[in-house]
C-alpha cells in the first residue's frame, strides 16, 4: 500500500513493507541485423525486482530467437540502436555490436521493498 | 631454435588468427599442478614491467619450469618469438560462492596494432568445471576495437566459450580477446595464473610453416562465429586477412577476394 506524508507538505509516496510497487525489468537483445525480427546473437538482463541476479556468462542459450519473439512475449521495445555510417577511414574497423535493442517489462512486486547494498530503496 | 615438433603448425596459427586463442589441454603434468596450487596460493613475486623472460623467472622456479614444458615453450615461441618480455603476471583466485563475475573486457587499454600482438598465458592447475566459473571468452572478438570493460553490458553472446578444462591446461590469448572470470558457484577455490608477454621480434613466420599451403589454413581463417552480425562478420574476415598477410609476409594473400576487391584501383589508362 502507498501512503503519503502529512497534508501540510508535498505529498511524498512512502512504501510500507506490504505495499505493492512497480519495478522495471530490462532485457537487451543484440540482433544479427538492424531488423527487429532478426536472430538474437547476444542478450543481457537486469531485474529491478531483485528476485534474480543475471550476470556475465550465466547462460548459453538466448531467451528469445528474435527481437520480435520478445515483443510477442510481452516485452516493450524502449530503445533501438541508430544506424550510424562509419567514420571516413574506418569503414573496415570492427568494434561494438551494432544492433542493440532495449526492452522493458513493468512488474508489480508486493510484500517488501528491495533495498540496495547501501540500504537505499532499490 | 626450438624443436619444430613443438611449434604451432600453420593450421593452428590460422585458428589463432580466427579464434584469438590457442588451447593446450592437460600439458602440465600432475605433480607440477599439485605444486602450483601451493605456489599460487603463496603468491608469485612480481617482476618489473618489461623484464626479459629469462631474467624474470629462474630456470628452477615453478614459472621457469612451466615455460619450459615443450608444448608451452613451442606455442609461446610460435606466437611472440624468442625471449619475449614479461609485461606482468597475476594470480587470479576465485573464492567458493564468492565474488561477482567480471564484466566482459579486454585487458590493458585499446590496442589496435595491426602487425604485432601480445599474448596472455592462462594456466589452470586444477580441473575447471562449469560451476567453478572458468574464464569466459568470446571467440573471434580480438580484432574488435574496444577499450577495456566498455563491453561490460554484454552478458552473453551466442557461441561464447565458458571454459571447462582438465587440470594442467594452458590457454594463450591474443591481447584483444574479450574475456572475464565467471562467478564461482562451486565449493572449490579456483586458481588461474596469467602472464602477459610482449614480443621483441617481428612476428612473422615464427611457427612451423611446413604446412602453410594446407587447405585447412583457409578453412580456419574463414571461420565465422554465431555472435557475429551478418555484415560485420564479413569485416572480421577482412581484418583477419590483413593479420595473416602481416604474419606470413604474403602481401597478396586473400580469402574469396574480400580485400582484393575493395583495393582494386587500376591506374593504367585504357589502350
Amino acid at each position: 500500500m502507498i501512503t503519503t506524508t502529512g497534508s501540510d507538505s508535498l505529498d511524498v509516496p512512502v512504501h510500507t513493507d506490504t505495499a505493492p510497487a512497480l519495478r522495471q525489468q530490462v532485457l537487451v537483445l543484440y540482433l544479427a541485423t538492424s531488423a527487429l525480427d532478426a536472430p538474437v546473437i547476444g542478450w543481457t538482463r537486469y531485474d529491478g525486482t531483485g528476485r534474480t541476479s543475471p550476470t556475465t556468462g550465466d547462460s548459453a542459450e538466448p531467451p528469445y530467437a528474435s527481437g520480435l519473439d520478445a515483443l510477442k512475449d510481452g516485452w516493450r521495445l524502449i530503445q533501438a540502436a541508430q544506424l550510424i555510417p562509419p567514420y571516413p577511414g574506418h569503414e573496415y574497423d570492427v568494434s561494438f555490436l551494432k544492433h542493440e535493442f532495449f526492452f522493458e517489462q513493468i512488474v508489480q512486486v508486493q510484500g517488501h521493498v528491495n533495498r540496495g547494498s547501501d540500504g537505499s530503496a532499490a | 631454435m626450438e624443436n619444430r615438433d613443438t611449434l604451432l603448425s600453420s593450421v593452428q596459427m590460422a585458428r589463432f588468427v580466427a579464434h584469438g586463442s590457442v588451447r593446450l589441454d592437460a600439458v602440465v603434468p600432475p605433480e607440477m599442478n599439485a605444486e602450483a596450487l601451493k605456489a599460487l596460493a603463496e603468491g608469485i613475486p612480481p617482476v618489473p614491467y618489461g623484464t626479459p623472460v629469462s631474467e624474470a623467472y629462474s630456470a628452477e622456479s615453478f614459472t621457469g619450469r612451466l615455460l619450459k614444458i615443450p608444448q608451452v615453450a613451442g606455442a609461446l615461441r610460435s606466437l611472440v618469438g624468442p625471449e619475449p618480455l614479461v609485461d606482468h603476471h597475476f594470480v587470479h583466485i576465485r573464492e567458493p560462492h564468492g565474488g561477482h563475475a567480471q564484466p566482459l573486457h579486454g585487458d590493458a587499454i585499446i590496442d589496435v596494432r595491426a602487425d604485432a600482438f601480445d599474448v596472455q598465458l592462462m594456466y589452470y592447475p586444477q580441473a575447471v568445471t562449469l560451476e567453478m566459473g572458468g574464464t569466459l571468452s568470446v571467440p573471434g572478438s580480438h580484432l574488435r576495437r574496444i577499450n577495456e570493460s566498455d563491453t561490460g553490458r554484454y552478458q552473453n553472446l551466442l557461441g561464447q566459450n565458458r571454459l571447462v578444462c582438465p587440470a594442467g591446461t594452458v590457454v594463450f590469448l591474443h591481447h584483444g580477446l574479450w574475456h572475464g572470470g565467471r562467478r564461482n558457484d562451486s565449493d572449490t577455490t579456483r586458481y588461474m595464473f596469467k602472464i602477459r608477454f610482449n614480443p621483441t621480434v617481428r612476428q612473422q613466420r615464427l611457427w612451423n610453416t611446413a604446412d602453410l599451403d594446407d587447405p585447412r589454413v583457409i578453412v580456419e581463417l574463414d571461420a565465422m562465429f554465431p555472435w557475429y552480425e551478418h555484415a560485420t562478420g564479413r569485416l572480421e574476415r577482412y581484418n583477419r586477412i590483413l593479420l595473416w598477410r602481416a604474419l606470413t609476409g604474403d602481401a597478396d594473400f586473400d580469402l574469396d577476394h574480400w580485400v582484393t576487391r575493395v583495393s582494386n584501383r587500376p591506374q593504367e589508362a585504357a589502350a
